[in-house]
This record gives C-alpha cells, structure tokens and sequence, in this order.
C-alpha cells in the first residue's frame, strides 16, 4: 500500500496489546511550582495556592481525555505534584499546614484530579521548625482529605540517614493508621517515606514537584506489566541474553508510546513537557502484574529463591528499553513490586510464600522499595521506623531510591484482610519481626553517609 | 487561529488508521466508507487481510478535510461497527510510528 506505513501485524500488535494486554497509560501528572504562592498570611497563602493550580491544570482532563481517544490507549489517571509544601509554607502552624492541606485537596477536587502529592518534607540532613510542624500536620492532613499525598525524605546518600526523623515517622505512620481506622487506615496508603527520593516522579503516593522543576511541566507514568508477560511467554525457555532483548524491545514500545501521550499532552496543555516514567506497575487485575512476569521467568511462586535474581533482570531490562526510546527517561522507571496492588504478590503473600523480609531484599533490584504491605496494627511504632530504616540503608548504599508505604492495619492481625478497593487493591496481614527494635530506634542522631570508595 | 469544526474542537489534521476487526460479509466497506464520506474523511488506502485468524481490514484516512470532531467520527464509527457487527477502531497515525518505527 502506498500510503500505509505500518504492517497489519504491526498494528494490530498495538491493538492487542491495549486490548487484552492491559497497555495503559498510568497517568499524566502535571507538575506545578508552588514557590510563587508564598506569602506570610496563611490566608493568602491557600488561596495563591488554589488559584494557580486550579489554573494550570484546569484543562487536564479534558486534554488527556482526548488524548486517550485519538491514541486509542487508556489514560488510567490524571495527577498532580506540587512543590513541597515545607518549602512554601513559611511560618504556618500545623493547624496553618492542615488548611494549606484542605485548600490541595480541593484544588485537586476542582480540577477533577484523584490525588496531588506534594505535602512533603525533605529532611535527610535535618529538620527545620516548618518540617517539624509539617510533620505534626501528616495524620490529620491525611485523614481529613481524600486527595492528598504526602511524602517525607529521610536519607540520601549524600546525607546519610536522619534517625530522629525516621523514629518520628514510625509514629506518624501509626497515628495516621489510627485517625483512619475505620477506613481500613488507608491514611497510610497515601503516606511514602523515602531515601534518595526523585524529583520528578509522577507516580502516587510519592510525587512531587521537586525544587529543581521548572514553573511547571507534564510528567507521564506508562505502564504494561501485562505486555511483557505475553512477550515472555511467547519467547518460551529462552535464555537470560534473549529474555532480556524481548523485555528490552518491549520497554522500548511502551516507552515511545508515552512519550508520545506526554509530548501532545504537554503541547495541548501549553506547558513543557519533563520525562517519561517507564514503570511495570501492576494493578490488582489478572495478567497485569509483575509477580506473574517474574513467575514466568521461572518460579512457581514470587518470593522463592530466584526472586531477586528475576527481578534484577527485569528491572534492568527495562530500564535499557526505555532509555534507547526517549531522551528523558525519568521518574522512577523500574518495576514496581507493590502488594496489595499485584495479583500475583497477593496470592503468594496469602499462601505465605513471599515474606516482608523476601520483599526486602527485592528491594535492593527494583525500583522502588517496601510498597502497599499491610502489617499488623498492634505493630510498634519503633518497628515501623525501623523497617523504615533498614529500607532507607538499602537505598543509602546502593544510591538508589528506595521508599516505605507500609499499612498498620488498625484492629487486625495476621491472617485478616485489609481491601482499600480501586488500584489500591486489597492484601493480606503479613507478619513482621516480633522481637523489639527499641533501643535502635531510641538512640538518635544520624547514620552518616557511606563512602562513595571502597565499594564493594 | 483556532477555527472551530461544526462540533466544536479543534480542526482536525494529520492521519488516521482505522482497524475493522470481525468476520466478513457484504457491505463493510460500504457502511464504513459511508461514514466517512458524510464526514468528509477522505480515504488513502484500504487492506484487507487475515492476521491471527482475524479478518482484518486496515484504512488509512486524511483528517485534514473532515468537518466533524475526531470524537464525533469516533463515536459514528463505533456505531457503525456494532451494526455491521464488527469492532472498528480509529486511531491517529503517530501512535504506531511511535511504537513501530526508530
């Protein structure tokens, strides 16, 4: 044909794989500079704060909603990241810091958004009065509004880890679970502590609009944890060299395909666009799930020896397709292993075939950390802030982020069930450690930065 | 600058791929090229193939003249397919240069 410049094979490829392979677009998040907003009033404050992003990301839906048609792939959510909010927040009170919390929320509401992260601190070094007020604010913020997200960065690799704010956090994380108890203490789901965290992440629960962003920009999240599957499958007992090419090429895809939808949604948008995130995200539906990828590779279950092997491959993998694809790959592009959002790592978590400490080591190859677990809520908050702490060492050494959303299940226990409904998805209680981390945690200060020599 | 189609949206431009995935029987692309016609879509090409035991019918198609929205064309489309029995698909060009093309 003259005209037609793809094969049917091609196209049809394409197709199939939104059709029955779950090829998504995670979501387009727009990215918003709050450092303009700042003003000594609280007052003025929330209402700059409102004003600009009501503004920016007015036509966000509508854009993406189009988009989605034209391209024929699914934009599963519309997002937005917001400069931290101890970075413009001045002199508030933690009652101050709640309203700029309910001002995000309803700016997000207005726009028609789920959620806005960005009600976040970064304390790697040490904390300010604002961050320590900001940290006060986290429960109460995050049981009284719907749509935001807060995120806290407690180590770098630069900086070491601060303990105190990782002992802090411990807490915060039980109070957040306790003031949102009857909702399955879902307050957490929307909680992430992180090590080395990104600026320009656009995935919830932990994006925001990091101070290096420009005034604003369009990030897009691609996923398609089911693609690689049906690749996988279809490359049958190839070895590791071939298994890596096909994850590589499908990566590569899928990332060109976001890069796509990011460049016309930040042309129509009027706004820059900043990078692709290629991530495998998984979703609590059958066949879209990383687990099942790194079953296919070889185990009966996600979380027998071999996992971490798995995984390493197919996070690296991964990575190498997409960064041939687009000049700015960004975000946190990896494979995402969370729980409750995973089929496959619900099942093996059910039958007790993956362990919080299996997951952990996962950790140290993907791309982001100890992701939507729920533990028991009786959990103390000094082993709450000490698995943090052992997460954030992970990412320390490895110059990696690494990230903690863990749920204290408020009134359960190993064995009960919590379900958040939606792509949150629903998890089993999976035990942790039983013996006491106190002294740890009681002792303070910082864990100093490693050396960048010797590193072995 | 922003011209507005009869249906509102911006005009349209560029090119389109719509994909007629089902079994064959007389009158697909009859019904098919009808919509396009009333819409004034000009077709640049049409195959017709079996790929993984689907029949296939793949059109290439010029926006640039078409008076109606790329939702509305969509939506007239999709309808037309459940009447012929078919699933029919239309999809702006760049996505498959996007995945297919270096």
């Amino acid at each position: 044909m003259r005209h037609l410049n793809f094969s049917g094979e091609e196209i049809l490829e394409t197709i199939t794989m939104v059709r029955t392979e779950q090829l998504d677009i995670r979501t387009i998040t727009v990215g918003i500079s709050l450092l303009d907003c700042v003003s000594d009033h609280p007052e003025t404050l929330c209402r700059n704060v409102y004003e600009k992003v009501e503004r920016v990301a007015r036509d966000l839906r509508r854009v993406s909603a189009e988009i989605s048609e034209e391209f024929g792939l699914p934009i599963i959510n519309n997002r937005i990241a917001v400069t931290p909010v101890s970075l413009i927040a001045g002199r508030c009170r933690p009652e101050d810091l709640l309203r700029v919390a309910e001002t995000l929320d309803r700016a997000a509401h207005a726009v028609n958004v789920d959620f806005i992260g960005g009600f976040s601190a970064h304390v790697e070094k040490g904390m300010t009065d604002i961050d320590t007020n900001l940290f006060a604010a986290i429960p109460q913020a995050l049981a009284k509004t719907k749509r935001v997200c807060a995120s806290v960065n407690v180590g770098s690799t630069r900086a070491g880890l601060n303990m105190d704010a990782i002992a802090a956090m411990g807490g915060i994380i039980k109070r957040a679970a306790e003031l949102t108890a009857a909702e399955n203490s879902i307050g957490c789901a929307k909680l992430v502590v992180f090590c080395n965290a990104v600026e320009d992440n656009p995935f919830m629960a932990g994006a925001f609009h990091g101070a290096s962003e420009p005034e604003c920009t369009v990030n897009v999240g691609v996923s398609g944890p089911g693609v690689v599957l049906r690749a996988i499958k279809a490359a049958g007992d190839a070895d590791f060299g071939a298994l890596a090419a096909v994850i590589r090429r499908t990566a590569f895809k899928i990332t060109r395909a976001g890069e796509l939808v990011g460049r016309t949604a930040a042309a129509r948008l009027g706004l820059p666009f900043g990078i692709v995130d290629l991530s495998l995200a998984p979703t609590p539906a059958e066949g879209d799930s990383v687990a099942r990828i790194l079953e296919e590779i070889g185990l009966d279950s996600v979380g027998t020896h071999g996992s971490t092997a798995a995984l390493a491959l197919l996070n690296d993998a991964v990575k190498k397709g997409g960064a041939m694809a687009s000049s700015y790959v960004g975000g946190l592009s990896g494979a995402f292993i969370p729980l409750s959002e995973d089929a496959g790592m619900i099942e093996a978590a059910e039958h007790g075939f993956i362990t919080i400490d299996k997951l952990e080591a996962m950790t140290a190859v993907c791309s982001v950390g100890l992701d939507m677990i729920a533990i028991p809520g009786e959990t103390p908050a000094q082993t709450i802030a000490a698995i943090i702490a052992d997460e954030a060492a992970i990412g320390m050494i490895n110059k990696k982020t690494t990230a903690v959303r863990l749920i204290p299940a408020i009134g359960k226990s190993v064995g009960d069930w919590v379900d958040f409904g939606g792509l949150l998805g629903r998890a089993p209680i999976v035990p942790v450690n039983t013996r006491s981390s106190q002294r740890l945690i009681a002792r303070g200060g910082r864990i100093p930065s490693p050396l960048q020599a010797l590193i072995n | 600058m922003t011209k507005k189609t009869k249906e509102g949206g911006t005009p349209q431009t560029g090119r389109a791929i719509i994909t007629i995935i089902g079994s064959d029987r007389v009158g697909i692309i009859a019904g098919i090229s009808n919509v396009l016609a009333e819409a004034n879509v000009n077709i640049l090409d049409i195959s017709q193939s079996v790929i993984r035991e689907f029949f296939t019918m793949i059109m290439m198609v010029d926006l640039a003249g078409s008076a109606i929205s790329f939702h509305a064309l969509s939506e007239r489309l999709t309808r037309k397919g459940q009447e012929l029995s078919v699933r029919v698909e239309i999809q702006r060009e760049e996505i498959f240069k996007a995945m297919h093309r270096v």
